[in-house]
């Protein structure tokens, strides 16, 4: 298989508190990958560690590589800036920026400055709106404030955000995590439909989600991976013990 | 027991109701009497105190506007000096320094607004105004000589030396409440902008973003601070009552004109104008507070409100 | 990408650098400042310290003298100042703590804000009318009532948020015990926020010490020792601005060492306050 990011023994570091052992693994290209664990099992520290969204942890430190299109983003002289711009993020709890619906989703264009007119800003900004399934929600409202949104409204704003500076992977942290059923569901059928465009890791604390969302399930417990494998596999018939106990709910 | 209790109770509060009462007689007490002493002056000049040119107490003659003018121009001057610096401060020391250099320079910067005021003036009569004497006002009317603001005769005592002594006084105030206000700052907002590619400073502008009615009532508050400031002013400004473009010329301000002269004041008249221009003075430093307040407050509740959200 | 693509990236990447590296001269600068000022004093005021300085009082120029009475002057009059403003402080901070729940315990809080933010030349002012005039001359007395009325508010606030701090469990416990409320206040809250009160009142006696415009006209000025408040009293600050402002050289130099003497004192409780506590001061 044709790997997108490719992590190679890596282990992470609070100060002198390690938070995760020798994790390696294979991220295939637009598939959707999702993580799961008990909480503090280090899922959400290793998914910012994709984008190196760590680095603003003072005491953080990495060992071992993270591989993207076969260059190691821990090298030094690595540019984050240009990192993050390709590895887009979405996070547990909507934080929009203190603007309008239309500046939100404009942000990430005109800083990175991708866009080559005023029309094509506008036309980007509808077309991530679209992506996000949220463009007939706000089309006639695009200048009133990202906060008069709803709860899943601003979740999926946010995404059409982290869309709009075109990644080539996204990293949610627990996006529904906050939300009600219904818009929950919302941003899973979102995560289905970006898989044909993009490579998405998503972190989730619910199996059921897991199970819905992903094509492969990588299982992580006090740090370290316990299992990887193929979603279908891995709530049918997966290789662990370990796994099995915490699927079936035995524990966590 | 129980007895003593209540009673106890009683009195306890009563006196500790006495003490929270008594900051607001003094208030009252202060606007009171000061009102009270201005009224000869009141009625004597009218609204046209306030907008009067002329400030000759042997000829009781007292205009107020050259003081206002003074007040007003040596404010702003410390504003537009202060501003770009106290955000600077700020934001190195929230945004970019690492806690262990944070601190101590968090320290130091508030150690400068421990220094007393009088020793402000002191500093500004032997270092700042020699210094612009010989080097800063030259320089400035070598490049920029053609604006009136910086022609005529350099002393070093005047406008601009007032202004930047008060840029000094008021940078570590608005320091401090600026930084607050962007530690409030949810992380998740620099989480959000970071992730999009931005740099560090398009980042700290997201944040600033976030942080703006908070850093307004930091200025405010600076504002009001640098609108009553006193000793330091009055060591350096020349105490001149003259309304004049350059900033290299001796000005005046209501505050410096108080500690000035009202120990001389004993004509009757001449006390009166001095407090009616004193209360003039209270109530626009009271308003600047109470607004710069307000702004702040503001501040707390729109990032407890995010936090929820 | 394309030529433009990358000269907007560079000329990104330099607005990055320039302003990052921009605030941190902010902050260089400012410290540099505090070094200058701090620095001058120290050099300026060395060279006129002496035991005679300490202790003499103002003598003609040129026969050297001393600022021994303005160093009692305010001793005494932050003394006085304390002993009034202190408690009534206090008590008012305890009262905004335990029962500032309410209309008027705002009223008071916005009050006392304002009144802080108040120039301490007005409180000068109001003391003259209220005190100096009806008395027929400047006083001690009057000096210190005015540093009282401006260490109020501060003491206030501190207070309040000293007591804010001690937890809500430790209340609980005793009242629990069916304590009354104001022993709950004075045998468990006090003493558990007490050394956070001590150092925001240093803090204030810190900032009284350093005023000079509220003293100007109400303690005025005298040349000698003077134990009476109801006659004028010296101060160190007042002292410095006479000084500074007058003509001659040798006068300077005194302002200079007194104020190395107040700026030390003042920087001292202000050191020890942050060596003490490692919350926010």
């Amino acid at each position: 298989m044709e790997s997108k990011i490719s992590v190679k023994n890596l282990d992470f570091f609070y100060g002198s508190n390690q938070a995760l052992y020798d994790i390696s693994l294979d991220i295939p290209e637009r598939e959707v990958i999702a993580f799961i664990g008990p909480s503090g099992c280090g899922k959400s520290t290793f998914l910012r560690t994709l984008n190196r969204m760590n680095d603003t942890i003072a005491s953080a430190s990495v060992k071992g590589s993270v591989m993207m299109d076969g260059k190691n983003i821990y090298a030094s002289g690595t540019d984050v800036v240009a990192l993050r711009r390709r590895v887009g993020m979405v996070f547990q709890k909507s934080n929009p920026f203190p603007k309008s619906i239309f500046e939100n989703v404009a942000y990430g264009i005109r800083i990175n400055g991708i866009h080559s007119n005023k029309a094509d800003l506008e036309e980007r900004v509808e077309r991530a709106l679209k992506n996000a399934a949220l463009w007939e929600e706000v089309k006639d409202r695009l200048n009133s404030s990202a906060f008069g949104l709803s709860g899943g409204q601003q979740q999926r704003l946010c995404i059409a955000r982290a869309l709009a500076v075109q990644p080539e992977v996204i990293l949610m942290d627990e996006p529904a995590s906050a939300l009600d059923p219904i818009a929950t569901q919302k941003i899973e059928e979102l995560v289905v439909e970006l898989k044909r465009d993009y490579t998405i890791v998503i972190v989730t604390h619910n199996m059921q989600q897991a199970a819905r969302v992903s094509d492969r399930t990588a299982f992580f417990m006090l740090g370290k991976l316990v299992e990887f494998n193929p979603t279908q596999k891995m709530f049918t018939n997966p290789d662990e013990k370990l796994t099995e106990d915490y699927i079936t709910g035995r524990f966590g | 027991m129980a007895n003593t209790g209540t009673k106890g109770d009683k009195v306890f509060h009563a006196v500790v109701f006495a003490a929270a009462l008594s900051i607001i007689l003094i208030v009252a007490a202060v606007i009171a009497v000061m009102f009270q002493s201005a009224i000869p002056s009141m009625e004597r000049f009218g609204i046209g105190f306030l907008f009067g040119r002329e400030w000759k107490p042997a000829q009781e003659e007292f205009g107020a506007l050259p003081f206002i003018f003074g007040t007003v121009t040596s404010s702003v001057i410390a504003l537009i000096l202060s501003i770009p610096v106290s955000l600077g401060i700020a934001i190195f020391l929230v945004e970019q320094a690492p806690k262990k250099l944070a601190r101590p320079i968090a320290f130091m910067v508030e150690l400068l607004a421990a220094i007393p005021s009088v020793v402000y003036g002191l500093w500004g009569i032997f270092v700042l105004a020699p210094l612009i004497r010989e080097y800063i006002g030259p320089f400035l009317q070598t490049y920029v000589g053609f604006l009136p603001i910086f022609q005529g005769r350099i002393t070093g005592i005047g406008m601009l030396t007032a202004g930047i002594i008060l840029a000094l006084m008021i940078t570590p105030i608005i320091t401090s409440v600026v930084r607050d206000v962007l530690e409030a700052v949810p992380h998740t907002q620099r989480e959000a902008a970071l992730a999009l590619g931005a740099t560090k400073w398009e980042t700290t502008m997201i944040v600033l973003g976030n942080a703006s009615s908070g850093i307004a009532g930091a200025v405010v508050l600076g504002l009001g601070r640098a609108v009553g400031e006193t000793m330091a002013v009055t060591m350096v400004i020349g105490n001149s009552p003259q309304i004049v473009a350059s900033l290299f010329e001796p000005a005046n301000t209501i505050a410096s004109l108080l500690a000035a002269n009202f120990a001389e004041a004993t004509d009757e008249m001449y006390l009166s104008a001095l407090i009616e221009i004193g209360l003039v003075l209270f109530l626009v430093t009271f308003i600047i507070n109470a607004f710069a307040k307000l702004l702040i407050l503001s501040v707390a509740s729109k990032t407890n409100a995010a936090k929820q959200g | 990408m394309s030529e433009t693509a990358t000269t907007f990236e560079r000329k990104r990447r330099g607005i990055n650098l320039l302003m990052t590296s921009l605030t941190a001269v902010c902050a260089v600068f400012t410290i540099a400042v505090l070094v200058a000022i701090l620095g001058y004093i120290g050099v300026r005021g060395i060279s006129s310290l002496s035991i005679e300085f300490l202790t003499d009082t103002p003598k003609p120029v040129g026969e050297g003298g001393g600022i021994g009475n303005s160093i009692l002057g305010s001793a005494i009059m932050t003394l006085l100042a304390a002993f009034i403003g202190l408690p009534v402080g206090i008590a008012a901070g305890v009262y905004l703590a335990e029962f500032g729940k309410n209309w008027f315990g705002n009223t008071v809080r916005f009050v006392a804000d304002t009144l802080i933010g108040v120039p301490s030349i007005i409180i000068g002012i109001f003391v003259y009318t209220l005190v100096v005039l009806p008395m027929g001359r400047q006083s001690g007395f009057a000096g210190g009532l005015a540093l009282a009325i401006i260490m109020i508010p501060i003491v206030a606030r501190t207070t309040e948020e000293m007591i804010g701090l001690v937890p809500h469990s430790m209340r609980e416990g005793a009242l629990a015990l069916g304590a009354p409320q104001w022993r709950v206040t004075w045998n468990i809250v006090l003493p558990a926020a007490a050394s956070g009160i001590a150092t925001g009142a240093m803090l204030a006696i810190a900032r009284v010490t350093g005023e000079t415009a509220p003293l100007l006209f109400t303690a005025l000025n005298s040349r000698f020792y003077n134990y009476y408040l109801d006659q004028p009293m010296s101060s160190l600050t007042v002292q410095i601005f006479n000084y500074a402002t007058g003509p001659f050289e040798v006068e300077h130099a005194m302002a200079w060492a007194a104020t190395l003497l107040l700026v030390t004192l003042i920087l001292v409780i202000n050191i020890l306050v942050r060596f003490f506590t490692r919350k926010r001061f």
